[in-house]
């Protein structure tokens, strides 16, 4: 895509954070979407592009009375909202629509107007991952990783120092869940759900939602919040079963997608002021910090043990706490773009000084999908 | 509770058969010679259409694998390992490992394993691995 030629004018998360209980999902897509439009001063009949996941574009569109020239129904898990944003920015570039509303919202935790997790048993992953017991997200994204643990000895210290460290980040976020500090023998401690990985190395499971709005960046100066540009993006999609990776350490659905965001971008890792790293599992910052080249393979663990993603580190990673203590609905890449935004608009509860770019990287299904943003704040 | 079973396609119809018949069905390419998995009609390497099935070795080594904590309802109560093996042919698969403890002191990756199939129903048995000489 073209540099700064988009821009996010409007972004909000849901009024509430973590357990919604009087809320369906339609209702979080819909609080996050209202929120978004008061943030940028718009109402729907402004709209002309719609883009979610979880529930089809034409739900979300006929809910909020919006009658769209351009809509994205891109649904390949929670990295979907960053290929939303990529879909909506070329699609404004190419005059496809001028103002494009993208949502997220689920009962992750209180379940209200939600479907339930499962697959045909004619489905690939119903014939050949199923029958072994797999349950969700935590017996099947992690069961690459005892193979990248053995490949770079990396141990289970180091999978509870990524909790650890975000713990910390998530202690200066008023909306976090988890805000109390934990030690790396606390993670160690916690009840273990699929060894080698504890409860706190797994994400939390709440409510919530969050939408964004873009706009050409010609019209962003008009808006009331200060524009956040989209400098570069990528994406790639990888494989439907976890157990047919092509690499168990290493996503080469990350790999492409974050490649081609830097090259979009024009910009070096040295660039990079801050950066979210969708968090599902405490593996995933490694693997990220790895297949986006801000480390050499292996070199994760010993990068965020020495600290260089923590408070006052050289490159602060997953400043709400990201989904290991923050939220995490199911499909956390909107609180990652959400986050990202913030910090380019100068908002966030844990700010980074004079930040001017900024990296959102997701990961859909277990390691299936990928998307990168890049923002950045000036033009 | 019984276990969730695969519904065989019509693409993958021989790979369940041949599980029935005490047979680990893979698919070679004739032209690339490339051996892949999940079954597909085609070579997934050079999309040639010219494919056959053939009777792999069945044997591999443990690959990764988690172990259960919370086992699901149809799989019984206590911990159970789920487990990816590499097969000699070079595809991986998701399978269970039997015949030995679910620790990990047990289960060490790269160990040699080999396919033992576990009829559950008339039509469906389960390519399940278990420790084997090396």
């Amino acid at each position: 895509m073209k540099q700064n030629s988009v821009a996010v004018v409007g972004a909000a998360e849901t009024t509430k954070m973590g357990k919604i209980p009087d809320v369906s999902v339609i209702g979080l897509h819909a609080d996050a979407a209202l929120n978004a439009m008061a943030d940028a001063g718009l109402k729907p009949s402004d709209i002309d592009g719609v883009a979610t996941a979880g529930i089809s574009p034409v739900e979300l569109a006929h809910y909020l009375g919006i009658k769209p020239t351009y809509a994205d129904g891109t649904s390949v898990g929670g990295c979907s909202f960053m290929l939303h944003v990529r879909h909506a920015a070329a699609a404004i570039n190419a005059g496809l629509a001028k103002t494009i509303l993208i949502t997220h919202g689920e009962s992750g935790r209180s379940r209200v107007g939600a479907g339930g997790f499962g697959r045909a048993p004619s489905s690939l992953m119903g014939q050949f991952e199923m029958p072994y017991g797999v349950t969700s997200p935590p017996t099947m994204f992690t069961v690459p990783v005892l193979r990248y643990m053995k490949t770079y000895g990396v141990t289970e210290e180091d999978l509870a120092t990524v909790a650890v460290v975000q713990r910390e980040w998530a202690a200066l976020n008023p909306r976090a869940s988890f805000k109390d500090p934990i030690s790396v023998d606390d993670v160690l401690n916690s009840p273990m759900i699929a060894w080698p990985f504890r409860m706190l190395m797994c994400c939390l499971v709440t409510d919530g939602g969050g939408a964004l709005i873009l706009t050409s960046a010609d019209r962003a100066k008009d808006f009331p919040q200060k524009p956040v540009y989209i400098l570069g993006t990528g994406e790639s999609v990888e494989t439907p079963l976890v157990s047919q990776m092509y690499d168990f350490t290493s996503s080469t659905a990350f790999k492409i997608s974050g490649k081609k965001a830097f090259e979009e971008a024009g910009i070096t890792h040295a660039d990079v002021d801050h950066l979210m790293i969708y968090d599902a599992f405490a593996h995933l910052p490694l693997y990220g910090l790895e297949d986006l080249g801000f480390c050499k393979p292996g070199e994760a663990k010993d990068f965020i043990r020495e600290r260089n993603t923590a408070i006052g580190g050289k490159l602060p990673l997953n400043t709400n706490g990201g989904g290991l203590s923050y939220m995490h609905s199911g499909m956390y890449g909107m609180y990652a773009l959400q986050e990202s935004v913030r910090q380019m608009r100068g908002t966030a509860a844990a700010q980074v000084k004079d930040a001017k770019i900024s990296i959102a990287h997701g990961v859909g299904g277990m390691f299936a999908a990928s998307g990168t943003i890049v923002f950045t704040n000036e033009k | 509770m019984a276990r969730i079973l695969p519904e065989p396609t019509p693409e993958t119809r021989h790979f369940w058969d041949g599980c029935r018949e005490g047979e680990l069905r893979l698919q070679r390419c004739t032209e690339c010679k490339t051996t892949y998995f999940p079954p597909r009609a085609f070579c997934p390497s050079c999309a040639s259409r010219k494919v056959e099935v053939y009777a792999a070795s069945g044997r591999g080594v443990l690959w990764s694998y988690v172990i259960n904590h919370r086992p699901r309802q149809d799989m019984g109560t206590e911990p159970y390992a789920i487990a990816v093996v590499k097969l000699e042919e070079g595809p991986t698969m998701m399978t269970n490992i039997v015949g030995c403890p679910q620790t990990p002191e047990a289960l060490v990756l790269d160990m040699p394993v080999k396919v033992r199939f576990e009829k559950q129903t008339d039509d469906i048995s389960l390519p399940l691995f278990e420790p084997a000489q090396s």
